[in-house]
């Protein structure tokens, strides 16, 4: 079975936020909410200051804390590529999920259910990428298989220098950073 | 330097995580100060003291039931998909305490339905006939009313562990990620039960009992806040972080004047001068021990939800 993740090298992201809008496009996010956002991080000492531009999502966990706290089954793992999704239908809307995510990344829809980043599952299964990945201009985000040893992700991720975020908080979060 | 620019901007989200408000922690306080009452009601009922009409295990169950009915309400009105509550009893999660939780609440209303069946007041006997023999059936067996005691006993307990773990088990917001929040907010609801009873009893004999109880509880409490304190102090930089935001942040004079100064240390001192003779018993004291027990669980869950694996964390 397959296990999705996604590989975004910030050397070649400028942060267009083209991603951003896309994923607002395709998955009809209501307005005043982001699915998908940039980070720019500025860090160091000047003048030797170093800027990193992240566009950051749903990390799918390996180890979700939102599936781990959900009381009713909402937030589950789903079969295809170990996406973390929300069942809507089953969702309460205690916002359990929402304080157990130390990435912030889940919101609480406007018609009351938990929403977040589905990786485009439904783009996905008809074997296009995730709207972000498609239309990057710089082609900086890649989407795919982390347990296929030749997939682009995993090649990426064994000849790159990466990181995940907040990999301290024990989720094993599934984007990966190239630096 | 580390500065993070973020282009997101989710309502109850950013700029710091604010999703639940005074209803999470007044639910948390009701629960725990159910959870006392169950304890002490339990116990009352378990030594037999519901035999004398003055005493309050004689109304106490009819009134956790109306307290955990009002603290049910607050969580249900904090529910963003109302209509999808009984969603909560179609599973059963176990990782997930808020799952736990809903499943104990069953057992917590027969528990005190039955401890309230052990003496009906008497402005309803003979309104319900089934409870009228129920209760009669109770009281011809004395082995069935330790049982009760012992049953609210150790579901209170059960519950006011929960209060705690709800929250313990979030690792992502450092503040409520301890091993003695459980014990924080049972002893917490202990001390806010033991008041209200010493706050709304007539007997006297009952009033220097719960007043020398809540003495313990508040000793007790000021203990477990320590022990609370160092613990997250001498862990890791995220949670020193999480505990200055009560300790000197902005938190901090609701924490040591509402919560320590008025909620733990003023009412022990005068409930300590009032044991000895020294004052007279008076509302004071209890009334500030609840508001306490009210005021922590505010401080904790907004304190809590600010705290954060920070940005500095993020950049590494």
């Amino acid at each position: 079975m397959a296990r999705y993740g996604m590989v975004i090298d910030t050397t070649k992201c400028v942060g267009c936020m083209d991603c951003v809008v896309a994923c607002k496009t395709e998955n009809g996010t209501p307005e005043g909410f982001n699915r998908d956002w940039i980070n720019y991080v500025v860090s160091g000492e000047f003048p030797t200051l170093n800027m990193e531009i992240r566009s950051e999502r749903c990390n799918h966990c390996d180890n979700p804390p939102c599936v781990d706290s959900c009381p009713t089954g909402a937030s589950h793992v789903h079969d295809v590529g170990k996406v973390v999704l929300v069942d809507d239908k089953l969702c309460i809307g205690c916002k359990a999920c929402i304080a157990a995510c130390p990435y912030d990344a889940r919101y609480i829809h406007p018609e009351g259910y938990a929403d977040k980043c589905t990786f485009c599952i439904h783009r996905v299964e008809q074997g296009l990428d995730p709207a972000c990945v498609s239309v990057c201009p710089t082609r900086c985000m890649y989407f795919g298989d982390l347990d296929d040893p030749n997939s682009q992700v995993s090649k990426l991720l064994n000849s790159r220098k990466n990181h995940t975020l907040i990999p301290d908080a024990g989720t094993k979060p599934r984007v990966y950073y190239l630096t | 330097m580390n500065e993070s620019t973020i282009t997101r901007h989710n309502t109850l989200i950013d700029p710091a995580l604010h999703i639940w408000g005074w209803e999470i922690p007044v639910y948390l306080f009701m629960g725990g100060l159910v959870a006392g009452i169950m304890i002490i009601a339990g116990y009352f009922t378990f030594k037999g003291q519901y035999k004398h009409n003055y005493f309050s295990s004689f109304y106490l169950p009819h009134v956790s039931l109306i307290l955990l009915s009002g603290g049910m309400f607050a969580l249900f009105l904090d529910l963003e998909y109302k209509i999808h509550v009984w969603r909560l009893y179609t599973t059963f999660q176990i990782t997930s305490p808020m799952s736990w939780g809903a499943w104990i609440l069953l057992f917590i209303y027969p528990a005190l339905w039955l401890n309230s069946l052990v003496r009906i007041p008497q402005t309803f006997q003979g309104r319900i006939p089934l409870f009228d023999k129920l209760s009669v059936r109770i009281n011809a067996n004395p082995r069935a009313i330790k049982f009760i005691g012992v049953f609210n006993m150790l579901l209170g307990t059960l519950l006011g562990i929960y209060t705690g773990v709800l929250l313990s088990s979030f690792a992502s917001r450092p503040l409520w990620n301890s091993s003695m929040l459980w014990m924080l907010f049972l002893v917490s609801g202990l001390s806010s039960a033991a008041a209200f009873v010493h706050l709304i009893t007539t007997d006297k004999y009952e009033r220097v009992l719960l007043a020398k109880a809540d003495n313990s509880f508040l000793t007790l409490e000021l203990f477990v806040f320590g022990g609370f304190i160092t613990g997250m102090l001498t862990s890791t930089r995220v949670h020193v972080e999480a505990i200055m935001f009560i300790l000197a942040g902005p938190y901090a004079p609701a924490f040591w004047v509402f919560v320590i100064g008025m909620g733990v240390v003023i009412p022990l001192f005068l409930q300590l001068l009032a044991v000895n003779k020294k004052i007279m018993h008076t509302p004071v004291a209890p009334i500030m021990v609840i508001a306490g027990g009210l005021i922590l669980r505010f401080v904790i869950v907004y304190a809590g939800q600010v705290s954060h694996w920070t940005k500095l964390s993020v950049l590494k």
